[in-house]
């Protein structure tokens, strides 16, 4: 609970928090502008969900960066594990205060379902489903980014490999690497990836399906990454 | 979180029932430690104990394997072999009863720059698990009185001198009121001035605790301790009194004869 409490408000310690706050608003606003929040007359937040994923991939790495990397670059992590703490406690904590972080960041992209509220008439169901499912994608997300931070001392590294991670995951199924792919691949490879791929499950939670393949997809990658997060911070 | 709440109620003390005379008060028993980094050897089959009330110097020059033998009993470094033992309880098995005992001061005085001196010993006590607000805030006044902290309590860690910086990392170090006190060249980067604060605190706190500390300073030991170990390349030279040490070669400065032995390993 301590580490909760610093690691979250160490997001608010320096201006660094703000900015990738302000950044990722400004990002969100401007994909659903780009694509047509206003013109496409429709009351829901398919503006704002379609291209979220391809945000959190960055959005998310920037908050999680620095969780580990941070401690083992200025040496606190000695501080850290002499602490009467578990490794098990560390982790979990350190990654729900930058969860926290980002729920924060998902809450400012309200404005635009309050719009949309104003404006029309949403289904409420569908744009609740699509929060939860950029909330299950930015855990995946961070609990990735978490394993990158904790394996090196710089930060830069662990957000460009998490980046790289997360971009790649998110691609795997994307109907455009389908294309690509073609007719060269075998359909079980396909369906394969797409099992794996983020965008298809998120895709299917911001159309109001909360189906269990995608909840089991996003909490076992959750979990399994963080017990490798505590595997290697352990060494 | 409810720190302890489904601990056993009695303190465990598995040290009293041993016969021999003087053994209760046997706070750190570090037995036959070896720790490699790849194929060096930083430290190899170090061995010591010291009691409640003994203020240990732990000496040798740089690389030694001082920092890496002071991470092995915090629970920071896992040994390569060996035990380390604090109030009866094994690093390996227990750690944190162990880090629960110590209070530890790294090499690096690491702390988190961006936090203000109360809210980093805040951090540090909450984390110990001392949740109680008057507790805690008895304890930061304390803190902050013994190590001199009050004037700059409100300021951002990153902006201090090395000298403030140092005793946060000793405030950080003692604020549970540990039994045990490793202190990683606590007197290094300070003003002379500084270093007698330092020097001061220590021995003022040591009656009831069992305090090691690394430096090369060799009239620090002379200053404040009552046991010396000397370690070069990873293995203890010499166990005993800084006077016993002194006497070695009668005449010469506790420098000379710390210059003589570990000149003489490395020739060797
Ligand atoms: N993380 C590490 N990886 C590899 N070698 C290390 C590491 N830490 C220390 N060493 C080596 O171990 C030896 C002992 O280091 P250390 O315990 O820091 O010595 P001291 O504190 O006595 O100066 C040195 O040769 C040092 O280079
Ligand atoms: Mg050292």
């Amino acid at each position: 609970m301590p580490i909760f409490k610093k690691e979250f408000l160490g997001y608010f310690r320096s201006p660094v928090g703000y900015v990738i706050l302000a950044v990722f608003h400004i990002m969100v606003i401007g994909l659903a502008l780009y694509s047509g929040y206003y013109s496409r007359n429709e009351a829901s937040l398919n503006s704002l969900f379609r291209p979220l994923p391809w945000i959190l991939i960055v959005f998310i790495p920037a908050v999680g960066m620095r969780l580990w990397a941070e401690e083992k670059r200025s040496g606190s992590i000695e501080l850290l594990f002499t602490l009467p703490i578990s490794p098990r406690t560390a982790v979990v904590a350190k990654f729900l205060a930058a969860l926290a972080f980002i729920g924060i960041g998902l809450c400012l992209t309200f404005s635009l379902a309050m719009t949309t509220g104003y404006l029309g008439n949403p289904d409420w169901g569908v744009i609740f489903s699509g929060y939860i499912g950029a909330m299950l994608t930015a855990s995946a997300f961070l609990s990735i980014t978490a394993v990158c931070s904790a394996l090196t001392k710089n930060q830069v590294i662990a957000f460009v490999i998490s980046v790289m991670i997360c971009l790649f995951a998110t691609l795997m199924g994307s109907d455009w690497l389908a294309q690509f792919l073609g007719s060269s691949a075998p359909t079980a490879l396909l369906d394969f990836l797409r099992l794996l791929s983020f965008e298809q499950h998120f895709a299917s939670m911001s159309k109001g399906l909360i189906d269990i393949s995608a909840l089991s997809f996003y909490l076992v990658l959750t979990l399994a990454c963080l017990g490798i997060n505590m595997i290697v911070i352990e060494r | 979180m409810p720190r302890g709440a489904f601990a056993f109620p009695f303190p465990r003390k598995p040290n009293t029932w041993d016969p021999t005379p003087g053994t209760q008060n046997k706070m750190v028993t570090v037995d036959r430690l070896v720790k490699d980094y790849g194929t060096l050897r930083a430290v190899d089959g170090v061995s010591f104990t010291i009691n409640k009330g003994d203020i240990l110097g732990f000496l040798g020059p740089n690389g030694a394997g001082k920092s890496t033998t002071m991470k092995m009993i915090t629970g920071f470094l896992t040994p390569t072999s060996g035990t380390a033992t604090v109030d009866g309880f094994d690093v390996a098995k227990d750690p944190i009863e162990v880090k629960k005992r110590i209070g530890y001061l790294p090499e690096s005085s690491a702390a988190y720059p961006e936090m203000t001196v109360v809210e980093f010993l805040t951090y540090v006590a909450e984390a110990r698990g001392i949740a109680d607000k008057d507790e805690l805030n008895s304890r930061l006044a304390d803190v902050i009185v013994k190590c001199h902290l009050d004037s700059v309590k409100y300021r951002a860690i990153e902006n201090l001198s090395k000298g403030y910086r140092q005793r946060v990392g000793v405030a950080q170090a003692i604020i549970h009121d540990p039994q045990v006190l490793i202190l990683d060249e606590p007197t290094d980067g300070l003003d002379p001035n500084q270093k007698h604060e330092v020097r001061k605190l220590i021995q003022a706190m040591s009656a009831d605790k069992a305090i090691i500390l690394s430096t090369h300073i060799l009239e620090e030991v002379e200053a404040i301790c009552n046991r010396v170990i000397i370690i070069d390349q990873g293995k203890v030279l010499v166990d005993e009194t800084p006077a016993a040490f002194k006497a070695r070669k009668p005449g010469a400065t506790i420098d000379e004869v710390f210059r003589e032995l570990t000149n003489k390993t490395v020739l060797a």
